[in-house]
């Protein structure tokens, strides 16, 4: 049963064939068995995960049970979790048990959802390998050796090993796509908006966006109707309205106009996986699209105007994070600066150091101009270059990654390789724009994903088109030593 | 471009953060090629183009000035690691 999908784990309860605390309890022995060597989830909720079953067994016995009722899921280490500890995979929140649920949690909840525990990710959500996780790095269930991507490579792998029917997960600049392609699963990261951020620890506020992962889009379509909607304790929660994302799954894709970015098909681009891309396409135009290119000329700045802002905006997340109120304090401070310096340098790994004096640079007297603004200026070109595309073209199509999953250690001398990870997934969020990665074949036996990009709400069409694909082509159903 | 040494231990004091002497030269090394790949961005020309922060140029939404947070002090307070009658503890800070 653990093999089954979101939407087909919701039609076997609903018709009785196993009870929840029954698919829950395999779930548990599954990650009791796979998680020390995969590292997928860094805390397993073993008494609240068989409550929250038993709870909804019962709802559903009162025929009182919704489409989600009895679901387990996982949620990324850096959506609060009342009573549970949220530590962003950072020593910095080792011991932080939060007092609250962030939205996307209670909503969870209140479907129904039984919550297995929270995954694994890079720390802070900076990183594109799950490497940089103070409770160690996450395995790609495809092949142990290799990262699974990140920053939400717990969720991705997770969902991958069938440790769980699916995973929220958050996606700054590629964090949701780029593992969901390694790991050969579907990534779905919605509208900046589309979804509240309340709880969700932040680092980029600007950029930040919670998502999903799960097997298919039709299960992403599942979650998203539990996540999606507006939030007032979140003012960038847009209040444009929600829809129900399964209603237009079935729609046939003739007439459907495909652009694909002559910058995202030219060097850089492994030849291996082009060609997996490139037959992925043409399976589209077997269903009734048309393809065509399309220019994204600042394409080459995204990832210079990403690592000023990024970098800017998490400086300014990050210094809430000063051993006072919550979180690491170190011992024996002599005064407050060495508190405050101490704590922060013994909490941070290396990466978010990195990231915060990159931030602190940028916006610092004299380079303010030069940097930010400027970042900000390439933002706006970005923007207007997707909007131009979507003059001619209905979704934007190309590699989600340039090759597949490499190994873990691969990338550690110099930062910037790591950085060049995204160079296809950034600019989406720079532009705000709904992004979704799905699975469209193996290299060498590794998982390459297709990533799809839509206007803005447009995440109703975007899971239409890659259920129409997973309809006509099984990649999906892959999974690891199967 | 490359950054000095002096510039890293002021940004690290802005920053709130401590390095070691080591730690210093591998932050000047992996910061200076941070900064060449940013640098890229001095490639276009963009002085008639409006810096954009938010995806939809959204502006800050207001609400109505009424109370409906209650005070959850005491609870919020047991996260803390040093606090004493609802005052969080650091080290002496007046001389």
């Amino acid at each position: 049963m653990t093999e089954l999908g979101l939407a087909q784990i919701s039609r076997a309860l609903a018709n009785g064939e196993f009870s929840s605390l029954e698919l829950t309890q395999e779930y548990l022995r599954q990650i009791a068995s796979e998680n020390g060597d995969l590292n997928a989830f860094i805390t397993v909720c073993e008494e609240q995960a068989m409550a929250q079953a038993r709870a909804a067994d019962e709802a559903r016995s009162k025929g009182e049970a919704g489409p989600f009722s009895g679901i387990p899921i996982a949620h990324k280490d850096l959506f609060c979790t009342k009573g549970v500890r949220t530590s962003c995979a950072s020593k910095m929140l080792d011991n932080f048990i939060s007092p609250y649920d962030a939205t996307v949690v209670e909503n969870f909840n209140r479907a129904g959802a039984v919550v297995l525990g929270k995954t694994n990710m890079d720390e802070f959500a900076m990183g594109s390998s799950n490497e940089t996780s103070f409770y160690g790095p996450v395995k790609n269930p495809w092949n142990r050796s290799l990262v699974p991507g990140g920053s939400s490579g717990g969720s991705a792998a997770a969902v991958a090993a069938r440790l769980c029917a699916g995973a929220t997960a958050t996606d700054t600049g590629g964090s949701i796509r780029q593992p969901a392609s390694f790991t050969g699963i579907t990534g779905l990261k919605p509208t900046y908006g589309r979804v509240s951020r309340w709880g969700m620890v932040a680092f980029a506020s600007s950029l930040d966006q919670a998502g999903t992962m799960t097997q298919s889009a039709e299960d992403a379509a599942m979650m998203l109707n539990v996540m999606a909607g507006s939030d007032p304790r979140d003012s960038t929660c847009s209040e444009a309205p929600t829809e129900d994302y399964t209603a237009s799954l079935d729609k046939p894709l003739n007439g459907l106009k495909i652009g694909l970015p002559v910058q995202h098909f030219s060097e850089g681009l492994n030849s291996d996986v082009e060609k997996v891309i490139r037959d992925a396409v043409a399976e589209f135009e077997k269903l009734g699209a048309t393809v065509k290119e399309v220019s994204l000329d600042n394409s080459h700045l995204s990832v210079s105007a990403y690592y000023v802002i990024a970098p800017a905006e998490a400086s300014a997340n990050l210094s809430r994070y000063d051993g006072v109120r919550y979180g690491y304090r170190c011992e024996n401070p002599s005064d407050l600066e060495d508190m405050y310096k101490r704590s922060r340098s013994e909490g941070f790994g290396a990466e978010v150091k990195r990231r915060i004096m990159v931030g602190t640079y940028a916006l610092s007297a004299g380079y303010y101009d030069a940097y930010y603004i400027k970042a900000q200026k390439i933002r706006r070109l970005i923007k207007n270059d997707f909007q131009r595309a979507f003059e001619d073209v209905d979704v934007i199509m190309g590699p989600t990654s340039p090759h597949t999953a490499f190994p873990i250690g691969s990338k550690n001398d110099d930062p910037v390789t790591m950085y060049l990870e995204d160079i296809y997934t950034i600019a989406v969020n720079l532009a705000g724009l709904p992004g979704m990665s799905i699975p469209v074949g193996l290299v060498k036996n590794l998982p390459i994903g297709l990533q799809i990009v839509g206007r803005d709400f447009a995440e109703a069409q975007l899971l239409n088109v890659a259920h129409q694909f997973q309809l006509a082509t099984d990649w999906h159903k892959r999974a690891p030593g199967k | 471009m490359s950054i000095a040494l002096s510039d890293v231990e002021n940004i690290a004091h802005l920053a709130r953060l401590h390095l070691s002497d080591q730690e210093k030269e591998e932050a000047a090394k992996s910061m200076s090629n941070i900064l060449n790949l940013i640098d890229q961005m001095q490639s276009v020309n963009t002085d008639e183009v409006q810096p954009l922060a938010h995806a939809f140029d959204a502006v800050q939404r207001l609400r109505v000035d009424e109370v409906t947070e209650s005070n959850h002090r005491d609870e919020l307070q047991t996260l803390a690691p040093e606090s004493e009658e609802g005052l969080f503890l650091v080290p002496k800070v007046i001389e």
